[in-house]
């Protein structure tokens, strides 16, 4: 458990020592860090213009000239996935922002409300939950028809439920403590009691929720992309490359290969130091999410 | 949702609460897909049959579904229509989809179940391991695996094991599906790659799950018991270990079916195998929506029944859950 | 008689993050056939992790014994291996042990019939009818009515009297030569404590056992036992028959101990007198007496040393530098009872 201190913060040094005393967490989170730095620098780091196309040196094998290689219409393969890095990155961010943020709204709206709003939104929930996330996404993206709107569209909707249940399950945790079993406190729309309890309670699952969902979304992102109804070409996602690899297998391999590892790194790093987040703020979560 | 409800004294009571409160999350869904087709910007007929169409044709699709009713009613019709049995016709592929779906559905479930098999065989017995050997390499090394195996995307595990195994070492066949009726070797040979890429992830969450329930149960104080009792190491962990941990991991199989299914999706499009989920992304891609509605209820109704059976189970698992 | 267990200078440390706990530092004593013996001392004074050790159930990292001998039937107990045959051998056939957490002890998911056949078919190689007939009988011996049914339930079903009178049966299943019980009575009410310990004190006479309570409760220990031994911070402070300790203690943590408690048979009612302070750091090592800082006759006792046991009467050791004697249960200091 966390040791009491006199500043809230004195918790965090606490906190950072316990995870990073794990060498997978210190190695997670340098590949984190990695990929920021690429997709922040990707304009100053790409050799080409991950979009010009040169068809006299199409499905280049790795040289001195394209480090990776080149694709089917002669764009550099290690420019594509550095800019790809910066998509997917964005991508993630802003759809776990967007998810987290409304499942967390509706979570505390269930919660505060009770009764019916209550039931409608944990039964909607429940339903949004008890669906395959990609058939989800698929069915959303038909709907939709694709692209970076689809993608914030429907991941979100797959993520979303997750915040809106624990945040939902914390305030009703509260609402069960004892000082607040007096009538009429909650009721009587004590927000300073929900913000000073609530927040401390729900901020360790929450960032971790958040740390892994990071990963989930760059590997929903990717699927989408894949299946040819998330981001489209010429822009290069990750997945999207993998897709178009998929023809060039043969003659190119590297095509293919480059961004799913690429995928696989950054989603590990995530989980890791997820998994490092939760042991650290509290490990009688693990399991649990 | 699917947490431990005690049985309330009595069996019958509870399957029945649970059957209902599954039906009506079956309800749920069923109206979220349905008004699918009412999400669409534009005109749902128009976008279904592409924009060559003839003003008659998209008409006689209007006609067809209703579209021109309100929306209840347009349900209940559907809705109906559905008990019975019947999805409609597939725009894409010009016959009943029930029958599409007849024809596809099963192979899902066969690549899937023995996945699940699969995956729970391996994924267990790999967790137990790491639990017993804590923190040697052995341990290391299975949790480094198990973590790469839920970063791994599955399709592009799908590639790898295409270029690999079919196309560079031609051991494997790198598309299609036979069953096993067709010619028991062949079908195995086509049904490696899809059902160990399948079933991969799953593997690890079991493994990982598997470990840190055996690691908590072994804390507790009657292993501790047993162990005064002088019980051999193997019968303590299998007997009285493995049983108390495998109840968390029961719970896992709902999350389980609902990954097998979303997995199958990319595995039937890598290899090319005639299944439920490729048919979902063709008719994602070619907006038949009268597929996507049928595949999403349909889907939906498996992942819950597998829910519910899990939910009923508790009782049988864990003694405790019997009585009031 | 010669002792079935003895105990020589027993040593258990546990390796923590923050320090080396010395949760047993040094302790020495022995069991005699047919006795029984009550070890008692204050949460946390390393009478549980030494009776732990005997049974090699000290979880290795981060505990670690660092010393000692323990000797049973010709062996040294310490010298085998925690899951070789021989060790097994002796958990529950030869040695057994009843728990204090009567809620968590018992594996929720099998039978009681389960539990208790597994040991026997175990440990006395009896076959699956004839161990089934035994377990009755002996949830018959410690009092659970309709054995022949309950033998098919499982623990949660019972209460915690009847679950503790489940593990007095298991611990005694097996014809034990020794039975340890670590705090058998603490989880329960105290009608159910009087029942339980007259049923060990029942089934230990009958199968012929020794028997040792480990307790911080003084009641128990002056009823039941032969012997006490007074445990304080990892060292064995006092020790003789339980007549001797509890008419005559000689040790200031005694005397303090046996003030603190309640009695009923006073002639004048007084207020409790609890014993000040804080048990000390098992972590900083002690130069001296351990009991110091609480002790009422600190003031006269000038020797800054480790005190040794000495024997201040027949079968009675103190680890005191002064020599006192109380004869009374009045916890107050008194001059007269230094001697010399």
């Amino acid at each position: 458990m966390l040791k009491k201190s006199k500043n809230r913060f004195g918790n965090l040094g606490y906190i950072f020592k316990v995870m990073f005393a794990r060498k997978v967490v210190i190695f997670g989170s340098i590949i984190i860090g990695v990929f920021f730095l690429i997709a922040v620098a990707a304009p100053w780091l790409a050799p080409y213009d991950p979009l010009e196309q040169n068809l006299r040196a199409t499905l280049q094998p790795p040289s001195r000239i394209h480090l990776l290689g080149t694709d089917e219409l002669g764009r550099d393969t290690l420019s594509r996935l550095i800019y790809g890095a910066r998509i997917s990155l964005l991508v993630a961010i802003v759809v776990v922002i967007i998810a987290g943020g409304s499942g967390t709204i509706m979570g505390l709206i269930a919660g505060y409300f009770g009764g019916l709003t209550n039931t409608i939104i944990m039964r909607i929930t429940d339903a949004l939950m008890a669906l395959p996330p990609i058939v989800l996404m698929l069915a959303i993206s038909a709907v939709i028809g694709g692209g970076l709107k689809s993608i914030l569209f429907s991941v979100g909707i797959v993520l979303a439920p997750t915040y809106c249940r624990l945040m939902c399950g914390q305030i009703l945790t509260l609402k069960q403590s004892d000082f607040i079993i007096a009538a009429n406190v909650l009721g009587a729309n004590d927000v300073r009691i929900i913000i000073r309890h609530l927040l401390p309670n729900a901020f360790p699952p929450l960032i971790v929720l958040l740390t892994i969902n990071l990963g989930t979304a760059i590997m929903f992102e990717a699927t989408l992309s894949f299946l040819g109804i998330g981001i489209k070409p010429p822009t290069p996602s990750w997945g999207s490359m993998v897709m178009e690899g998929y023809r060039f297998l043969v003659k190119n391999p590297l095509i293919s290969f480059a961004p799913g590892i690429a995928i696989s790194l950054l989603v590990l790093g995530f989980n890791l130091v997820g998994d490092g987040l939760r042991d650290a703020l509290d490990p009688r979560l693990r399991g649990t999410i | 949702m699917y947490n431990m409800n005690n049985y309330g004294g009595d069996l019958f009571t509870y399957i029945t609460r649970r059957l209902i409160h599954t039906i009506f999350v079956i309800f749920i869904i069923s109206f979220i897909s349905f008004s699918l087709l009412h999400f669409i910007p534009g005109d749902p007929a128009l976008t279904m049959l592409g924009p060559d169409a003839t003003n008659e044709q998209i008409e006689a699709l209007r006609k067809e579904l209703w579209l021109d009713r309100p929306l209840h009613v347009q349900y209940a019709h559907w809705l109906t229509k559905v008990i019975q049995g019947d999805f409609g016709k597939s725009i894409t592929y010009y016959e009943n989809v029930t029958s599409v779906i007849l024809r596809s559905l099963p192979i899902s479930l066969y690549l899937g179940i023995i996945a699940l098999g699969f995956s729970a065989i391996f994924g267990i017995s790999m967790g137990i391991i790491c639990a017993i050997r804590r923190a040697t390499f052995l341990d290391n090394l299975i949790s480094t695996f198990s973590n790469l195996g839920i970063a791994i995307p599955i399709f592009w595990l799908g590639l790898l094991g295409i270029y690999l195994f079919g196309y560079k070492l031609g051991w494997l066949p790198i598309q299609g599906f036979i069953w096993p009726s067709e010619g028991f070797g062949q079908s195995f040979l086509y049904s490696i790659m899809p059902i160990v890429c399948l079933g991969l992830p799953s593997l690890a969450i079991l493994a990982r799950q598997t470990r840190s329930s055996m690691l908590e149960v072994i804390q507790q104080d009657y292993i501790r018991t047993a162990k005064a009792k002088g019980l051999r190491e193997h019968t303590i962990i299998l007997r009285h270990a493995l049983k108390n941990a495998l109840i968390p991991i029961v719970t896992l199989i709902g999350v389980l079916a609902r990954i097998l299914i979303g997995g199958s999706v990319l595995v039937e499009t890598v290899f090319n195998i005639p299944g439920l989920g490729k048919l979902l992304v063709n008719a994602a891609i070619n907006k038949d929506f009268i597929i996507v509605q049928a595949g999403v209820l349909i889907i939906s109704a498996i992942t819950c029944f597998v829910n519910l059976v899990v939910d009923i189970s508790y009782g049988w698992i864990d003694p405790r859950t019997r009585y009031e | 008689m010669k002792p079935i267990l003895e105990v020589k200078n027993l040593k258990v440390h546990f390796n923590t993050i923050n320090g080396v706990v010395r949760a047993v530092d040094g302790i020495s004593y022995y069991i005699n056939e047919q006795e029984i013996v009550g070890l008692v001392g204050e949460s946390g004074c390393g009478k549980s992790v030494s009776q732990l050790s005997i049974l090699q159930l000290i979880q290795v990292p981060p505990g670690e014994i660092v010393d000692g001998e323990i000797f049973f039937e010709g062996m040294d107990l310490l010298k085998l291996k925690p899951y070789s045959d021989e060790m097994r051998s002796i958990r529950g056939g030869k040695i057994s042990m009843i728990f204090q957490d009567v809620m968590t002890s018992l594996n929720p998911l099998l039978t009681i019939g389960q539990q208790l056949i597994e040991m026997l078919e175990l440990h006395l190689r009896l076959n699956r009818e004839k161990a089934k007939k035994r377990a009755i009988e002996l949830l018959e011996l410690v009092g659970i009515p309709d054995a022949k049914i309950r033998i098919d339930d499982y623990p949660h079903q019972f209460s915690g009297g009847m679950r503790q009178r489940v593990m007095i049966a298991m611990a005694l299943s097996c014809n034990p030569k020794l039975v340890i019980a670590d705090e058998p009575t603490t989880a329960v009410d105290v009608t159910t404590q009087a029942q339980l310990l007259e049923i060990m004190k029942d089934m230990v006479t009958r199968f012929k056992s020794s028997l040792v309570i480990v307790t911080h409760n003084l009641g128990i220990v002056a009823r039941y036992t032969h012997r006490i031994y007074v445990m304080y911070a990892g060292k064995i402070v006092e020790s003789g028959t339980s007549d001797e300790i509890f008419y005559l203690p000689r040790h200031p943590y005694t005397i303090a101990l046996l003030g603190s408690v309640p009695r009923l048979d006073e002639s004048h009612p007084r207020r409790l007198s609890p014993i000040w302070g804080l048990p000390p750091n098992l972590m900083d090592e002690i130069p001296g007496c351990a009991f110091r800082h609480r002790c009422l006759y600190a003031a006269q006792c000038e020797n800054k040393s480790l005190p040794e046991l000495k024997e201040v009467s027949p079968g009675h050791y103190v680890r005191c530098h002064l020599d006192i004697i109380k004869k009374d249960h009045e916890p107050f200091f008194r001059q007269q009872d230094i001697r010399s």
